[in-house]
């Protein structure tokens, strides 16, 4: 069974409820490197994306991502906003056309979703930053699609948990946090844990979507 | 026929920062057209923060009126904001726009006296950025 629209939007039900479930635990990550408002500001922007998309009809993974993308980038208000925005409006695009795809074709998607964040914010593997959760998911989604979707996602998942907790120890490149200099160093990026956060939301909608298939 | 002089859009976390900053560098210049020279900010709750489609909307409209805009944000998501709504222009409007690299107030005084003389787009965003080195206690 392929990832479809429908999935897509459980996915980003699920991080909208995920997301409010641990906006303290975001913003306490944020309070130790940054200004104390990612889990606050995506808990609004994904409320607002909820709104926009919940009830519509989508053809394609473009249109509801590309609604997504514009949601955020207005109601997140920091700069998780752009960062997400373009992430979902360029991963979209890649899967114009489109209303059910395999995870390597969805790999290509997310790998086209983070050009575009690293693009935008000018930031490497290595930054601390949330690139560094999504890099190693897309290498695994893409390297498992041989052993079967689903075992593909868990890997997706499981590297993009260890990505995100290898940002701990790093030196913050980028954004508020690079300010801080050695002093963001043990603490564990809150846009790293948003991204693992969202991957792990795709990959439950794709199980729950593919057991409701399978009864 | 749309004005040949540079429009300067000041972005800030702060929509009261970002018209005071507008005021001062309009006076400053002695640019009293409003469609030359603006400011936006905030989030769009009316909060502290920035929003991709305050700053695309008010960038859209300016370039209705100049051939080209720079953007002066003050730092972190204003910039990245201010990257993704020029990115949101009609391709051809892209090469129209530049993000200055420059100190908020400084840089839009700057910048504004520069447009106000006419200098091009990227004279002005240059200009913007030196005004980084301006002193103020050696005087």
């Amino acid at each position: 069974m392929a990832f479809t629209v429908e999935m897509a939007r459980e996915a980003l039900k699920k991080f909208d409820a995920l997301v409010e479930e641990k906006k303290e635990y975001l913003t306490d990550l944020d309070s130790a490197i940054g200004d104390a408002d990612h889990g606050i500001n995506m808990n609004r922007g994904m409320k607002r994306v909820m709104d926009k998309i919940r009830d519509k009809e989508y053809a394609d993974f473009s249109g509801i991502f590309r609604d997504a993308g514009m949601t955020v980038m207005s109601a997140v208000g920091g700069s998780a906003g752009p960062l997400y925005g373009t992430f979902f409006m360029k991963l979209g695009q890649k899967l114009s056309g489109k209303s059910e795809v395999s995870a390597g074709e969805f790999a290509d998607a997310i790998g086209e979703g983070l050009a575009g964040i690293t693009s935008l914010g000018k930031s490497a593997v290595g930054d601390k930053t949330m690139v560094d959760a999504i890099d190693p998911a897309i290498n695994a989604l893409r390297e498992n699609a041989s052993s079967g979707d689903e075992t593909a996602w868990d890997r997706a998942v499981a590297a993009a948990e260890n990505g995100m907790k290898e940002t701990i120890p790093m030196l913050a490149r980028r954004g508020r946090s690079s300010y801080l200099g050695e002093r963001s160093i043990g603490h564990q990026d809150p846009g790293a844990t948003s991204a693992f956060y969202f991957l792990s939301c795709l990959r439950d909608a794709f199980r729950d979507g593919r057991e409701s298939g399978e009864k | 026929m749309r004005d040949k002089r540079v429009g300067i859009l000041v972005v800030s976390h702060s929509e009261d920062a970002a018209r005071g900053i507008r005021d001062i560098a309009a006076s400053m210049s002695g640019t009293k057209d409003g469609a030359l020279i603006a400011g936006v900010g905030g989030n769009d709750a009316g909060g502290l923060g920035v929003s991709v489609e305050k700053i695309f909307d008010a960038l859209a409209e300016m370039l209705t009126k100049t051939e080209s805009v720079l953007i002066i944000p003050d730092l972190g998501s204003s910039v990245l904001s201010s990257r993704s709504a020029v990115e949101l222009l009609p391709p051809e409007q892209v090469s129209s726009v530049m993000i200055a690299d420059a100190p908020i107030l400084e840089g839009a005084m700057v910048a504004a006296v520069e447009a106000s003389v006419g200098r091009d787009l990227a004279q002005v965003a240059d200009s913007a950025s030196k005004a980084r080195d301006l002193r103020k206690n050696e005087h």
